[in-house]
């Protein structure tokens, strides 16, 4: 609270925060996420309640978008079949960099109750997709769907936009020492 | 009405065509008709004063091994009585005539019982899948279904 | 500056190509994934042609390769928002075959909780109506009061949404022991709400404007589709199969059958059949308070029963009246503990059948509506 004390002053000290400016950037994107709902099965009635009174998802700063153009993150709530996952597929395709998707559910994970015997079922989304963070559960508790959110705000938050070419050879680095 | 009395009178109508009751309870009893005369008894079934079997309330495709079956559950809004018809046909030859004319609702049921079991229902007036894709191959609740590997390039087995 | 003209146009001389548009299967006010294939003449709906199938997750597979309560989970991921009243139908049928007679007061939790589930699934396809209609206040509103609902089933069950609760000759586990005390308060709740709701949106005169007279289901039309539930008793046909032809303990409470009676526009129109549903409520809530004051405390809440559930050979086929319609199921017994054929008569299904057959003739935006009344579950759809 002291910073918004001193707003009157800003240069005062303590008015000015220094940071990298990637770390304001990503600190604004991970607070502003707009996502398309993508709801296909039960999950998304789970998806419906945490949307409604109780559970209010969109004080994560997140707003539900129908089209993919506008979307930021991609929220697969549900089973994923054979013939639904080319329209996956291309929805994934339009959305615009940098996007992100979260898996809800045993079935999007991985086939959950239908990965033995269920014939027209995509035993995981990630076989098309990548999934950045997975949510389990049949269907997950909504607080689950918020740790899910969580977890993906603070991967944005650590990302590297400008150092991205230092970060990755660093971690090449490492891989190949190790 | 009972269903024997269903029985006695259709028997009386149609003559060979119905083949026999089979009563096992607790389980349901049921009328075992010859699959070419099903459109004329299921058509007698809903218009007779008596009958008036005016509800379909499901129809379902099974696989028996040899043969395909077709089963239908028929109900009256009037008199509140049931019967089951089931139809035997062989599986290299699964003709049936469909009853789609009678009931509008035995549209989508055939449709899923050809998806799903291979049934071929004869006058039906389109007669493609409907809960697999278009292009898929085999039908799958077939007892010796096995799944594809691959389906549009997509890994289908765990 | 030349003169200006005003341009005369002969609206009987322009030509006008009919439209082919493709809806869904991702579109925000499907109701999950359906895709509708519309033809259109300008604004004017002149062909649908539904596409299912993009949720088919191969349910009568699964119930041949599983032990019979094995299938219970399944059945409830058919129609996602009413599993206990999925539930129902397929172990009464088991029972039947079996010859169990289940303990009194398994069948009084029993009621209560399809009462409840029917509650909360008519409060969902209120609310999802008027999201259609563009009324997001009882949304909220609605799913307020389905969370204390969704706290019960809890607590009875330990799920909010998939229960597994309803067992072959009784109950996964005994209730709470405040369970009576919980269910009269959320009973109250649910009146208090659906009398705001009645304000604020069935009476809302916009609202009527939109959903009289759209829509309209003959009634012969619905029973030669085989429509149940709120659509058929929205088109005035009085039946319900719990009257009709009672099973479980029905017949011991009292309650009446709403059905349409085109109040403000026409019989079997899209208000119609949300009117039904929101009157329905209130008989479930009758039957509710009967079945807490006669419901016995005491008591086993699970029958015994071998340790492998095995049928005698032959089929049976059982219905009960779900939210939604009545809801069947076709069950082949082969003697092993493993069913030969399970089929789901889907209600959904079923009444999503007429959606072309209703559809023509009104605008584009109504035909959301009218999907939107007939109120669908895709999972149970494409099974
Ligand atoms: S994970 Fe469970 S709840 Fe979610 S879609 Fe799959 S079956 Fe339904």
């Amino acid at each position: 609270m002291g910073l918004l004390n001193k707003l009157n002053q800003p240069y005062e000290a303590g008015g000015i925060i220094l940071g990298t400016f990637e770390d304001i950037l990503n600190w604004g994107r991970a607070r502003s996420d707009w996502y398309l709902h993508f709801g296909l099965a039960c999950c998304a009635i789970e998806f419906m309640a945490m949307n409604a009174s109780h559970f209010d998802f969109m004080r994560f700063g997140t707003i539900p978008r129908a089209t993919p153009r506008q979307a930021d993150f991609i929220m697969i709530t549900g089973t994923v079949t054979l013939k639904m996952a080319e329209r996956i597929k291309k929805l994934w395709e339009q959305m615009a960099e940098p996007k992100y998707c979260i898996s809800v559910g045993s079935c999007a994970n991985c086939g959950g109750p239908y990965w033995e015997h269920g014939y027209h079922v995509l035993k995981g989304v990630d076989r098309i997709i990548p999934v950045h963070v997975y949510v389990p559960g049949c269907p997950p508790r909504p607080e689950a769907f918020q740790d899910g959110m969580i977890k993906l705000q603070k991967m944005i938050k650590e990302e590297a936009i400008f150092r991205k070419r230092k970060k990755l050879e660093e971690e090449t680095k490492i891989e190949l020492s190790a | 009405m009972t269903i024997n009395e269903i029985y006695e009178q259709l028997k009386e109508e149609y003559g060979d065509s119905i083949i026999e009751l089979i009563e096992n309870p607790p389980c349901d009893s049921s009328i075992i008709v010859k699959a070419e005369s099903i459109f004329d008894i299921c058509h007698t079934l809903r218009d007779k004063p008596g009958f008036e079997f005016d509800y379909l309330m499901c129809l379902s495709g099974l696989d028996l091994g040899e043969n395909l079956s077709a089963v239908y559950h028929l109900y009256s809004m009037k008199h509140s009585h049931k019967v089951v018809l089931k139809t035997i046909v062989p599986k290299d030859n699964p003709k049936i005539p469909s009853v789609e004319k009678i009931w509008r609702t035995a549209d989508w049921h055939e449709r899923e019982a050809y998806d799903l079991i291979g049934i071929i229902f004869e006058g039906h007036h389109n007669l493609i899948r409907i809960l697999c894709p278009y292009d898929w191959e085999g039908y799958p609740l077939r007892k010796d279904y096995k799944e594809p590997e691959y389906y549009h390039e997509m890994k289908v087995p765990y | 500056m030349g003169e200006k003209k005003r341009i005369e146009l002969d609206y009987s001389k322009i030509e006008s190509d009919r439209m082919r548009l493709n809806v869904g299967p991702q579109h925000p006010s499907t109701h999950g994934v359906l895709r509708l294939e519309v033809e259109l003449d300008g604004e004017i709906v002149t062909e649908v042609v539904p596409h299912i199938g993009y949720l088919h997750r191969c349910f009568e597979k699964h119930a041949e390769k599983m032990t019979y309560p094995q299938v219970i989970p399944y059945i409830d991921r058919m129609d996602y928002v009413t599993s206990m009243n999925n539930e129902l139908p397929y172990v009464m049928a088991i029972e039947k075959m079996l010859g169990i007679e289940v303990p009194e007061k398994v069948q009084y939790i029993r009621v209560i909780m399809c009462e409840l589930n029917r509650i909360a699934s008519h409060q969902i396809a209120v609310a999802t109506f008027g999201l259609d209609a563009g009324a997001f206040t009882p949304f909220l509103y609605f799913f307020r009061d389905r969370e204390y609902i969704l706290a019960i089933f809890e607590k009875a069950s330990g799920a909010r949404l998939l229960f597994n609760y309803f067992w072959i000759g009784g109950l996964a586990a005994d209730v709470h022991p405040t369970f009576k005390e919980d269910v009269l308060a959320i009973v109250k709740q649910v009146r208090k709400t659906n009398k705001e709701i009645e304000d604020l949106l069935i009476y809302n005169k916009i609202f009527i404007e939109r959903t009289a007279n759209v829509g309209i289901l003959p009634p012969d039309v619905a029973i030669n589709y085989a429509c149940s539930g709120p659509v058929l008793r929205g088109s005035g046909v009085k039946f319900d199969l719990r009257k009709n032809e009672p099973y479980s303990i029905y017949d011991r409470f009292d309650f009446d059958i709403p059905v349409g009676m085109g109040e403000v526009g026409t019989v079997g129109d899209c208000w119609d059949r949300n009117i039904v549903r929101m009157r329905e409520m209130e008989q479930s809530c009758r039957i509710i308070e009967q079945a807490i004051e006669q419901m016995p405390n005491e008591g086993d809440v699970q029958e015994k029963l071998p340790k492998k559930i095995k049928p005698p050979k032959g089929d049976i086929y059982m219905r009960a009246e779900n939210p939604k319609g009545d809801l069947g199921f076709y069950i082949v017994s082969n003697g092993t503990d493993k069913p030969e054929r399970v089929k789901a008569r889907g209600t959904s299904f079923v009444n999503l059948s007429v959606l072309p057959e209703i559809s023509k003739g009104y605008m584009f935006a109504d035909l959301i509506l009218i999907l939107g009344s007939i109120d669908i579950v895709l999972g149970e759809v494409d099974r």
